[in-house]
């Protein structure tokens, strides 16, 4: 499981794997995607930040679709966002997905929790499901918990059963939708633990979070974004220590010092 | 036809209890309540099964992403929902079967009602099985599904594995109330003459004269029906409902 599958997609245009192009998007009145463009590179760790209601959730959850965009196109290695169905679903398949509230399946157990996209989805072997689910349980560190339900464990580590759910799948991309901020804070780095581990293992990561400390030790760029639009995008040193925008340096200013 | 005299001294006090239960429950003799209950019993069982998918299956539609389907499980819902039972049972026989001819596979009088009946009553049953899992369906949070498109599963997927089994867990106490209702209604089936425990009663009123008494034994033996059926779903409703 630690080798990413890097290498055996042969795409021509080496690097792109999700391209956002001119993506807009409203809530009502409110233009939450302002003309949005972006690429992550196979391997890149991006983490975006911005204040509250800047649209940062909303473009993670684009990524697969679980919110629809008004114009612009999102394509993931190479291939459009199907609008719906069975294309849809087999590329939601490969693109995994954290939520901030976990999300586990509240009626089956971990365990199950792991397996059941690898049997109903991938069709895999059930013997072979649970022996990869155990893996990966193992390497997220709940092994002790396979059997047990979701509401019995912490939020921690529901968070890792999640990330050990999405990576059954073997996901090309993985999304983290604010995976830290519903946790207690001796959970958080728990999980933020976890995700190092997979940045270092060289998955591609979308992660939206609050966790600056996670956005400087483990993003290969920041993507900054305010009010619908990206304002900076740099690396994280550059960006933390020299932000080029008004909107960024008082975005910093706030919350990196008290 | 009482008992002969000879069995009752085998026991070593004559009862005065015996005498009297004898004499009281005299209006039972030469009717059949257990045949009654048991048609009655079969009709619930059957129309049970039946509306629960039946139900299962509009509400998959009133949920579903097909505007059409959508359409027609709300339409379906209230319609029949708002037609009185009576009249829907009273349509099966006198449309389906006497105006249509419709016989569902059956040739004896008794048969065909029998089955008309179930197929009333499922009709009319499961738009409220449809309804009471629909508000169950609301109480699964929107996450449950989005983990589950999120994962790869397609809609019907979604519903089958991860919504509606949540959802039937949490309806358990509504739809044991739907089954109660169901039990009862089955005695508007004697408007169409099947011959199930309303039947036999409305039968024994004619006849008999302890009117009260026949109602008491009636009463009791739906209550033997009903009564366990809340008190068991009740048990399971706390059994299985979903932890979050």
């Amino acid at each position: 499981m630690t080798e990413v599958s890097v290498t055996k997609d042969a795409v021509p245009m080496a690097g792109d794997l999700v391209v956002l192009k001119n993506v807009n998007k409203h809530f009502g009145a409110l233009h939450v995607l302002q003309d949005i463009d972006l690429t992550i590179a196979r391997g890149e760790v991006v983490v975006v930040i911005g204040p509250s209601g800047s649209g940062k959730s909303t473009l993670c959850r684009a990524i697969n679709r679980l919110e629809t965009i008004e114009s612009g196109s999102i394509s993931i290695d190479g291939k459009p966002l199907p609008e719906e169905g069975k294309e849809l679903a087999r590329l939601r398949a490969d693109v995994g997905m954290v939520f901030q509230s976990f999300n586990l399946f509240a009626h089956k157990t971990v365990l199950e929790n792991v397996t059941l996209g690898q049997l109903k989805v991938r069709k895999a072997d059930k013997k072979a499901a649970e022996e990869k689910a155990r893996a990966l349980l193992d390497r997220v560190g709940v092994t002790a918990q396979a059997d047990k339900y979701p509401a019995q464990l912490s939020g921690g580590q529901q968070q890792r059963v999640a990330i050990a759910r999405a990576l059954a799948m073997d996901p090309k991309v993985m999304l983290f939708d604010e995976p830290t901020s519903a946790l207690d804070p001796e959970m958080i780095n728990e999980v933020l633990e976890v995700m190092q581990q997979l940045a270092r293992d060289g998955m591609t990561m979308v992660v939206v979070t609050h966790e600056m400390g996670f956005a400087r030790s483990a993003a290969n760029r920041v993507v900054f974004m305010a009010d619908g639009r990206i304002v900076e995008e740099a690396v994280p040193d550059q960006f933390f220590s020299n932000p080029r925008s008004d909107r960024a340096k008082d975005f910093l200013s706030k919350i990196l010092h008290h | 036809m009482r008992r002969p005299r000879g069995r009752r001294t085998c026991s070593k006090e004559p009862s005065t209890h015996a005498e009297a239960r004898e004499i009281v429950f005299d209006f039972l003799e030469g009717y059949n309540l257990w045949e009654a209950f048991w048609t009655t019993v079969q009709l619930t069982v059957l129309s049970a099964v039946g509306s629960l998918i039946w139900g299962t299956l509009l509400a998959a539609m009133r949920v579903g992403p097909v505007p059409l389907m959508r359409g027609f499980g709300t339409a379906y819902v209230n319609i029949v929902r708002n037609i009185p039972l009576t009249v829907i049972i009273l349509f099966a026989s006198l449309g389906l079967n006497q105006t249509l001819g419709i016989s569902l596979g059956a040739n004896t009088f008794e048969t065909i009602n029998f089955r008309l009946a179930v197929l009333g009553f499922v009709a009319y049953t499961s738009a409220f099985v449809c309804e009471a899992l629909r508000s169950g369906i609301n109480t699964v949070p929107v996450g449950q599904a989005e983990a589950a498109r999120a994962i790869g599963l397609n809609f019907t997927q979604v519903l089958t594995l991860i919504v509606l089994p949540q959802a039937f867990r949490s309806v358990v106490g509504p739809l044991a109330n739907v089954l109660i209702a169901l039990t009862k209604n089955t005695t508007v089936a004697a408007a169409i003459g099947v011959g199930e425990a309303a039947l036999l009663m409305k039968e024994m009123i004619e006849n008999e004269a302890q009117l009260l008494l026949i109602a008491a034994v009636f009463a009791v033996g739906f209550m033997c029906l009903t009564l366990p059926t809340g008190l068991i779903l009740g048990w399971v409703s706390k059994k299985v409902a979903v932890k979050r």
